[in-house]
């Protein structure tokens, strides 16, 4: 289990499967022991802002990246979205939609929410495992961060 | 400019000849057919952009240019609803913290520090674009 205060990739995602695949393929990365897995948006927003059973955690050790599902238990990934960017001490940490909505509606949504990027999840396994690879080394090497 | 007949997929705004030469190249080699739009300086982008009312998948933009700086073009796109919503990407030179700041505060999608070798730099170049035009939806 990653140390709270060494997550570098917070993955919000309820379906134990995508989570599964999700970090087996951000194992080919070395990028596993960075993950922290969160599931639904009330444990996410919890996570980030240093709240309820993550309030021991500092707020201001943020991860290089947020992957976040649309479709969540509680609250759902476009509050979780609006309430990061709208905050000064979390709005600058990058956050991708990693859903597989492929709605107009939730693209132009999310971006007008200020998302830094949206990916809709490919269907086939070994595209999904591609993808997800592909992710974890642009946002954990190439994306520089304010922070 | 120059001008494209179809809608490009990238707007390049860049003023260095060899690193938008190299940029081209590096865009050619990843076989993904990208149709590049290249402007050489802050405010071509802009007419490009605002007055010609093109809408380009994603944006790469470098930070120090003739005329107006890449600061002040994001700015401007992000305050005008037909631009707002494009991905832009800083490529630049620059690491420093005021402008990684600044472009985070004006809503940059990411920033990108240009590789100073050649090699890293022809990589790079392309993962931007398989990540940009190939995994990532932009907004319609």
């Amino acid at each position: 289990m990653t140390r709270l205060e060494d997550v570098e990739i917070l993955l919000v995602e309820d379906n134990p499967n995508d989570v599964e695949l999700t970090i087996r393929a951000l194992q080919k990365q070395n990028l596993a022991s960075k993950v922290f897995v969160v599931r639904d948006g009330a444990e996410a927003l919890d996570f980030i802002f240093a709240t309820g059973t993550y309030a021991a955690r500092n707020i201001e050790n943020r991860p290089k990246v947020i992957l976040l599902d649309l479709k969540l238990p509680k609250v759902d990934g476009i509050e979780v979205l609006r309430r990061i960017k709208a905050d000064d001490r979390t709005k600058h940490t990058p956050v991708v939609m990693l859903t597989s909505s492929q709605e107009e509606r939730d693209v132009m949504d999310t971006y007008s929410l200020g998302v830094n990027s949206y990916i809709v999840k490919p269907v086939d396994f070994s595209n999904f495992v591609h993808a997800v690879s592909e992710l974890g080394i642009y946002w954990g090497f190439l994306n520089k961060l304010p922070y | 400019m120059e001008k494209e007949q179809q809608q490009a997929d990238i707007l390049l705004v860049e003023d260095n000849p060899n690193d938008a030469e190299l940029t081209q190249r590096a865009l050619r080699k990843t076989d993904i057919g990208v149709h590049l739009a290249l402007a050489r300086d802050g405010a071509e982008a802009l007419e490009y952009l605002l007055g010609g009312q093109h809408k380009p998948r994603v944006i790469f933009l470098d930070l120090k240019l003739p005329k107006i700086d890449g600061i002040e073009v994001l700015r401007r796109v992000r305050a005008d609803d037909r631009t707002r919503s494009i991905p832009v990407v800083v490529l630049t030179s620059s690491q420093e913290e005021r402008d990684i700041t600044e472009c985070y505060k004006l809503g940059v999608n990411s920033y990108v520090v240009k590789p100073v070798e050649f090699e890293k730099f022809y990589k790079a170049v392309g993962d931007l674009a398989i990540y940009w035009l190939i995994l990532n939806k932009s907004p319609l």
